[in-house]
């Protein structure tokens, strides 16, 4: 069993927890996802490691309530326990010989976002930080943000708050005016880093994405996170628990992954609504 | 006295019930048919079968003392080669080892060793209330890496020879593809769950979502005081034909058909963890890992499943009992087929139809055997023209595994093989001091008693390392 050891409600569908896991938190790098299972009856689900405290052997992870198993697990208190929490899985996030990088997180991607953007900003590499958000009630780690990074833009769909539009807008227009980058990596909805990699693609520079497909064990033994990259006209499968979850964004087939994240649209919508009549009093 | 020609028929549920359940299959022989199957037994001088038992079980003797009725000192005997007898009478293929030797089965059906192993153990953990002895430590640590069938067997001979032994597991339950992979209805949990239950109380420590390579490594373990290392992290990432339309939803490999199915029990209405399964299942390969997927499929409701094997049924790998339950309960095999493209709806004129991107089929051709290919299986050649569509909307790859990287990665000075298996010598040891290894992650896919068998050698060379290192 794993306990709670704090709790904040970020916005209303996103929340942050620090989960005791030492182990975890000794060897978790920015870009590393960990799997929980909130009790023994629960999914195994992917969540990518928000921040460590080594001293207090806490692992931070920020959701978004979407389904039955975010419910269940956002419905969980400060000292309250998990059944299982494992990690840390996957690749860290590259950051060898990169001097400026642009960061570009969409939504409850942001908190994926920010301890790689911290991690840059610690290694003395200049950070252009865009987060972007559908309106002024989902914004969440603004000052997290501003912290870690030289520039920062903040943008929602619906001009709700700062900036009207989606992230390309800041990107392009930087780019046009011929900012340099030597990174960009993006983190957040497939869509939003499929432009995002469209944009950058356009002026030549390198993106980084990170995917989070559906997965069960992590460790490389079910295959469900595979994904195709194009290499040189070159058809590859990868899986993104054990190659990734960061991806070379011009590769990614990001049509064929929005596909296969919807496989069990149906299921999930049903689940959520049954765990929510459940923990609702059967209303 | 006439020998009885045939093995005593082992009762199963009705293959109609069972293919709607996942309870047992098989249900176990009775005290009387266990006595007169032993009967059978010509105890003969030279032993064939021992030999054909990986881990030398001494077959006749305890045969003997079933004949007499002493089941528990039949279950001392097998005890004392090998660890989880209740699980070998299920799952070994003793069409191929013990029972292929067996000097009855020149002129008549050899005796039923696997079933009288089953029994035996069966028997033992209905009636035994006896504690296990606990051996005197010695305070030596030793880590197991991995709690499938060769790890539990290396931990259990090191704790009786007293070392503190903790088993690293992965996943949140220990077992390995004793829990993951192989179905409830072929080897009930409650069995497995047992043999770790008593394992833990010999002194057996151990610590699930640990993942060696990931949360420590191998050079971490000796830091902490383990004093040798077993990597028995089973087989790994899962294969599939590099076929045109794999990612079509809908395409699962076994591992996590039967993962979601087993380990996560998406069959049960409690479980969170969604499962598909269509009316039209295919699914493609022919071993106990296909026979597997196909009947958990029957049993989650599909209507018609298919195995897709490129050869014939001479050829098939799984045990014979496998696919005569299979075939009893529905499943139908098309042999000597070859998928050559897995095909998905897609609605053109909206880009948005929720049905977009879901298996409509599978595309396979006819094959033909040709000439034996190195293993001395005859090869299987397309014929020309012979397309033809296979309507359905799951498609399970149930094709072999290729060996994980996580430990190779990230444990330098051990050497693995072309195929990525880690290399050993024949007690087990890996180029690394102190690091021995065994079951899939050696050989490849293999079988459960091959991997148990391994376990127990390198439990003896670990012995044989530390007490040399005092």
């Amino acid at each position: 069993m794993y306990k709670i050891l704090t709790k904040k409600i970020l916005n209303p569908t996103v929340t942050q927890m620090e989960i005791e896991a030492p182990l975890v938190a000794n060897k978790a790098l920015p870009g590393q996802f960990i799997i929980l299972r909130v009790d023994e009856e629960g999914e195994r689900i992917p969540l990518t490691v928000a921040g460590v405290d080594k001293s207090r052997g806490a692992v931070k992870i920020i959701f978004q309530i979407v389904g039955a198993t975010t419910e269940l697990l956002g419905r969980k208190n400060q000292g309250e326990f998990i059944s299982d929490f494992v990690g840390p899985l996957g690749r860290p996030t590259e950051t060898a010989g990169v001097k400026k990088v642009c960061i570009i997180g969409g939504g409850v991607g942001c908190a994926i976002a920010m301890p790689v953007a911290q991690e840059f900003h610690r290694l003395g590499a200049e950070v252009v930080s865009i987060i972007g958000f559908r309106n002024k009630d989902l914004v969440i780690l603004e000052d997290e943000f501003a912290a870690c990074s030289d520039r920062l833009f903040v943008y929602t769909d619906d001009g709700s708050y700062k900036n009207a539009g989606n992230v390309t807008v800041p990107l392009k227009d930087m780019l046009e005016k011929g900012e340099k980058f030597d990174l960009i990596i993006t983190i957040g909805p497939l869509i939003m880093m499929k432009f995002v990699t469209l944009t950058a693609k356009e002026f030549g520079v390198p993106v980084t994405v990170s995917m989070n497909p559906i997965m069960i064990d992590g460790t490389g033994m079910c295959g469900g996170c595979r994904l195709t990259l194009n290499k040189d006209g070159k058809k590859e499968t990868k899986f993104a628990c054990v190659d990734g979850p960061d991806f070379n964004g011009y590769e990614v087939d990001f049509d064929e992954a929005m596909s296969r994240g919807r496989m069990y649209a149906e299921f999930e919508r049903k689940a959520h609504e049954k765990t929510c009549r459940l923990i609702n009093g059967g209303k | 006295m006439t020998i009885e020609p045939k093995k005593h028929e082992m009762p199963t549920q009705d293959p109609l019930v069972r293919a709607k359940n996942f309870n047992e299959v098989a249900l176990g022989y009775s005290a009387e048919v266990a006595v007169e199957e032993a009967k059978r037994c010509l105890n003969c001088k030279n032993r064939p079968c021992v030999l054909g038992c990986p881990v030398n079980v001494n077959i006749p003797d305890f045969i003997s003392l079933v004949k007499n009725g002493d089941f528990e000192g039949a279950y001392k005997k097998i005890a004392e080669t090998s660890s989880l007898p209740a699980i070998c009478g299920r799952v070994c293929p003793q069409e191929t080892q013990c029972e292929s030797r067996c000097t009855l089965g020149i002129k008549f059906q050899p005796v039923g060793i696997g079933r009288l192993e089953r029994f035996v153990a069966d028997y033992h953990n209905e009636h035994s209330c006896e504690k296990p002895e606990i051996s005197q430590k010695n305070g030596i640590k030793v880590a197991v890496v991995g709690s499938g069938p060769s790890g539990l067997t290396c931990a259990g001979d090191l704790v009786r020879l007293g070392y503190s032994v903790t088993v690293f597991e992965a996943l949140h339950k220990e077992g390995g593809v004793l829990v993951y992979g192989i179905p409830e209805f072929r080897l009930p949990k409650s069995i497995v769950k047992k043999e770790v239950d008593s394992l833990k109380e010999l002194g057996v420590e151990f610590i699930n979502n640990v993942v060696i390579g990931k949360t420590l490594t191998v050079d971490e373990l000796f830091d902490m005081g383990y004093k040798a290392v077993f990597i028995g992290s089973g087989a790994g990432l899962p294969k599939f034909l590099n076929i045109k339309g794999e990612s079509l939803k809908g395409v699962y490999s076994a591992n996590e058909f039967l993962t979601r199915s087993n380990l996560m029990k998406a069959y049960l209405e409690t479980s969170q963890t969604p499962i598909m399964t269509g009316k039209s299942v295919a699914v493609v390969g022919g071993g106990n890992v296909a026979m597997d997927a196909a009947r958990t499929a029957l049993r989650l409701g599909a209507e018609n499943v298919y195995i897709v094997y490129r050869r014939s049924m001479t050829e098939i790998p799984a045990r014979r009992e496998e696919v005569e339950h299979a075939e009893e309960e529905g499943v139908v095999f098309k042999l000597l087929c070859n998928p050559l493209e897995i095909v998905g709806y897609l609605n053109e004129n909206d880009p948005r139809d929720p049905k977009n991107g879901f298996v409509t089929g599978i595309k396979c051709n006819k094959m033909e055997l040709g000439e034996p290919d190195e293993k001395g299986r005859r090869r299987p050649v397309p014929i020309e023209n012979s397309e033809f569509m296979v309507d359905v909307d799951s498609v399970i790859m149930a094709i072999g595994t290729s060996p994980n990287p996580l430990i190779k990665n990230t444990t330098e000075g051990l050497s693995v093989n072309d195929h990525g298996g880690i290399i050993v010598d024949e007690k087990g040891l890996t180029s690394k001091v102190g690091v021995y290894a065994g079951g899939d992650a050696v050989t490849g896919a293999a079988t459960v008693i091959s991997a148990m068998g391994a376990g127990k050698i390198a439990a003896k060379a670990i012995d044989e390392f530390l007490r040399d290192n005092k």
